[in-house]
């Protein structure tokens, strides 16, 4: 589920990747992802936080780490 | 944060100021074994932290120890501006031929320092500024240049003091001056100063209030004198309202989001930004409006702590709208608040647009922030609205 206004969309097959996984933990500075051997879980309780540093979408293969505004 | 007495002297002696002989005690019987001590006469004092100690009759002169220990009994329970003692003050009576007056405070217009000083101790000095303004001077000093003895002798001879009551009083003027400035003190005071019969000067009473965020500068004093770190020394214990505003704020390291004050008010403030908060909450006064809360945010709060805040704002009975304001922020995003905000409304079950008077945060992110507010309908305005303005317009809405 989105936040009210930000959501995170990860392309399904990065999601189960482990070490991308550790890369988006890590990268986040609010929390948003959280890593583990199956891959990443998107913490919604954390997506409002985001502060659109845009690193995640560094931290990951081009295009399968989507920030999306909810209020544009 | 101030201080009692007991450790106001307590001060006061490290600097060699002339005190009496005297003793804090804790019981009846503590009260007699240090008059007879002392040597009667003495006065009984309660340490309170308010003034008006002598009109509310806590403050006796016993002849005699077991007099002091029946004064002990009947000041204890006594309550000064509803406040209790936290104990007794045994001190010498000394013979008194004349009382002055001695302040060092801050001069927020000037923005220095000033010495105030009167021949006419021992009474209220607002009254005597008002009826015999002759006898208080002011005198300004500088916290650049180096302090000289001089600047005090010209407070005390302004009120026309000269000779040897000028000459004795000097010192302990000058001392007053750089304690107030040593250890960062709002206010450093003896009232009175008491010339004795025999031509010395003695420090009777004396006040100080220590700049509350000098207090971790200072902990080694502080702890010297006995004062917890628990100790908040406000005015008044808080309110279950600034609690829990306290603890929204403590929730997580990022800026600062529920220092609050309650008032009586229908207006809630989500308000700050460098001095921001007292211009702000002046102006909803000045236009008329009743502040619910002072507030202070800044620093870049959090969604979540933004978010509590305003639920905890308009939990408060009473608000029935909230303006959010602040100066020109570069360290605070004006998306993230407007975020917060939002939120808050939206969770506490109320409609940003209806409940959120007026939004006025410039800076930072601005144009991502004015985006969010668009989409749930907040007015919103920009820094060509003054922050004087933006207050108007929110108490205006409260009359719609």
């Amino acid at each position: 589920m989105p936040g009210l206004f930000i959501d995170v969309q990860v392309d399904a097959a990065v999601a189960k990747d482990a070490a991308i996984a550790k890369k988006l933990e890590d990268a986040c500075p609010v929390d948003i992802f959280e890593a583990s051997d199956a891959g990443v879980t998107v913490v919604e309780a954390n997506l409002d936080e985001c502060t659109l540093c845009d690193l995640c979408i560094q931290a990951a293969p081009e295009g399968s780490v989507k920030v999306v505004k909810l209020y544009e | 944060m101030r201080f009692y007495e007991y450790e106001s002297k307590a001060l006061f002696e490290r600097h060699r100021m002339p005190l009496n002989t005297r003793r804090t005690v804790s019981s009846a019987s503590e009260a007699r074994e240090a008059a007879a001590e002392i040597g009667c006469p003495v006065v009984v004092k309660s340490q309170v932290l308010s003034g008006g100690r002598m009109k509310a009759g806590a403050v006796k002169f016993a002849k005699t120890p077991d007099e002091a220990a029946s004064y002990y009994d009947e000041i204890l329970p006594i309550e000064v501006n509803g406040e209790t003692a936290r104990s007794i003050l045994i001190e010498t009576m000394s013979p008194i031929a004349q009382e002055y007056f001695v302040s060092v405070t801050w001069d927020g217009r000037r923005k220095a320092p000033v010495v105030l000083f009167s021949d006419m101790g021992g009474i209220d000095i607002e009254e005597v500024a008002e009826k015999h303004p002759e006898h208080v001077s002011k005198t300004h000093f500088s916290t650049i240049f180096p302090l000289t003895p001089r600047i005090a002798k010209e407070a005390i001879g302004k009120v026309g003091v000269s000779g040897r009551d000028l000459n004795r009083m000097t010192p302990i003027v000058f001392e007053l001056m750089k304690i107030f400035l040593e250890y960062d003190l709002t206010l450093a005071e003896i009232n009175p100063l008491a010339r004795l019969e025999d031509g010395s000067f003695c420090v009777l009473d004396g006040h100080i209030d220590l700049e509350a965020e000098a207090r971790g500068k200072h902990k080694k004093l502080l702890a010297e004198l006995g004062i917890g770190e628990d100790e908040t020394r406000q005015a008044r214990p808080p309110t279950e309202f600034e609690i829990a505003g306290r603890k929204v704020n403590d929730v997580d390291h990022r800026g600062v989001a529920g220092n609050v004050v309650e008032f009586d008010g229908n207006l809630g403030l989500i308000i700050g930004a460098g001095g921001g908060s007292l211009t702000l909450f002046d102006a909803v006064r000045n236009h008329g409006g009743k502040p619910a809360n002072y507030c202070e945010i800044g620093g870049n709060p959090s969604v979540s702590k933004a978010c509590e805040l305003t639920k905890l704002i308009l939990s408060k009975p009473g608000v029935e709208k909230i303006a959010v304001m602040m100066n020109v922020v570069s360290n605070t995003r004006v998306d993230i608040v407007a975020r917060g905000v939002v939120k808050g409304c939206i969770e506490s079950g109320k409609d940003p647009a209806k409940v959120i008077s007026i939004f006025r945060i410039p800076g930072a992110w601005e144009d991502e922030g004015f985006k969010i507010l668009e989409k749930y309908g907040v007015e919103y305005c920009d820094r060509s609205v003054s922050m004087y303005d933006a207050a108007g317009r929110a108490v205006a809405k409260l009359g719609a």
